[in-house]
């Protein structure tokens, strides 16, 4: 599968709430941040947690968040960021 | 607790089936816990299957021991004295371990350096991820429901309960290790540190230092 | 809303100071983690990294916040060895009784 985003696009996480294993924390849903990093591709832990090892690989990038966006009473300084590994199909294009 | 040995009497209880040692508990008077117990038959009933074997159980148990902080120690030390080595661990640690004849096993470990503007943090707020391969096994700190909650969104706070109070002027940068990396902080070289030789500069790079909780301590107060 | 954030999934609730507290690991818990180890690797491949967080995820909140890590690990893994027929209930029930009733047997 080839790598949709790359380094500096912005992207949005998916709103979704599936009610299996899933590796993208319920803070970050619904939030907009930077693709810095495309990491390679990965089986899905969505497959592999239920003893599926050979399904397909996934792109998986690591994406920045300012925290300012991640909390709303963050006390932190304002340039203080977060960065989290999603895989592809957990982000969409931030414009969309 | 603190000093356990895994030769034959402490480590792997016997399995030897013919020859009835009682096993060893792990605090010698007090009973075993029902996941005691149940980690002594799951080891027991996959030995006898054959899909493990005692040897190999102690030998796993011989290597996660040989494991330790010191591991990722050598790996700043050496990144402070010498920045090709720095840079080729920052960009593939994997690689730039085997310089040192060290092997950081499969799963990447990306090295986060600190800068006089940022400093790293690693956290995993869904378990307990961790870069074992350099650090050994994860503090229970790391793996509390508060630190799991809070360095994520206070990291500050979380950083001054433990004795780090850095600038507002310093980016904080923290990672949440969610899915197949796992991370290293590579700390900034403490001042007056110019004259140390390598092996003594490692001797100031803490686990916390290399997680982000804390910062190397100064040469003088070593 | 609570049902769609799970249990585990904790980043930025609030909560106390950290405390910082740690052990070094007893053997039983070295022992689980050299099990978890050993049926993870290629010649066995009988365990993702993604099953047993899966396992601990769907042990329910009451024993994610009962038991300790390790408690967590074993109950999990057992589970999942049972799922895939590994082990039976059968034999893990008179296993884990057989060793229960020889560790009453021990000289202290």
């Amino acid at each position: 599968m080839t790598a949709r985003y790359t380094i500096g696009d912005n992207v949005r996480v998916r709103q979704a709430y599936p009610p299996g294993h899933c590796r993208t924390p319920y803070y970050c849903r619904g939030k907009s941040g930077v693709i810095v990093r495309y990491c390679g591709n990965f089986r899905n832990p969505e497959d592999l947690a239920y003893g599926t090892y050979n399904g397909p690989e996934v792109p998986m990038y690591r994406v920045q968040f300012n925290q300012t966006d991640m909390w709303p009473d963050y006390s932190g300084a304002p340039q203080d960021k977060v960065e989290i590994e999603l895989y592809e199909h957990w982000l969409v294009p931030a414009s969309s | 607790m603190s000093d356990h040995h895994h030769g034959h009497s402490h480590g792997v209880y016997d399995v030897d089936p013919l020859h009835h040692h009682p096993p060893q508990p792990d605090l010698e008077d007090t009973p075993l816990t029902h996941h005691q117990i149940m980690q002594m038959a799951v080891a027991e009933l996959l030995i006898e299957k054959e899909i493990i074997s005692a040897e190999e159980l102690r030998k796993e148990i011989d290597f996660m021991d040989s494991i330790t902080p010191v591991r990722g120690s050598k790996l700043v030390a050496r990144a402070w004295t010498d920045n090709g080595f720095k840079d080729r661990l920052i960009a593939d640690s994997k690689a730039a371990a085997t310089e040192l004849d060290m092997d950081i096993g499969p799963i990447p470990i990306l090295v986060m350096e600190n800068t006089p503007q940022v400093h790293n943090l690693i956290v995993c707020t869904l378990c307990s991820c961790y870069p074992r391969m350099l650090l050994g096994i994860p503090p229970d700190w790391y793996k509390s429901r508060s630190y799991r909650r809070r360095a994520i969104s206070e990291p500050r706070k979380v950083l001054s309960e433990f004795g780090t109070d850095l600038s507002n002027d310093v980016q904080i940068k923290v990672h949440d290790s969610t899915a197949d990396m796992r991370y290293m902080v590579l700390p900034m070289r403490p001042e007056g540190s110019d004259d140390m030789s390598e092996e003594d500069l490692a001797g100031l790079v803490t686990r916390d230092c290399m997680i982000g909780v804390a910062l190397p301590g100064s040469a003088s107060a070593s | 809303m609570t049902d769609r954030r799970r249990h585990h999934d904790m980043g930025g609730l609030e909560d106390g100071p950290v405390e910082n507290k740690e052990h070094n690991s007893e053997p039983w818990e070295k022992r689980v983690d050299a099990i978890r180890s050993l049926l993870s690797d290629e010649k066995r491949n009988l365990l993702s990294v993604d099953e047993l967080r899966r396992g601990i995820e769907d042990l329910g909140a009451d024993a994610y916040d009962r038991y300790n890590y390790y408690e967590r690990w074993m109950a999990a893994m057992s589970n999942i060895l049972l799922q895939k027929n590994v082990l039976s209930v059968d034999e893990l029930g008179r296993k884990m009784a057989e060793v229960e009733a020889r560790q009453g047997n021990k000289p202290i």
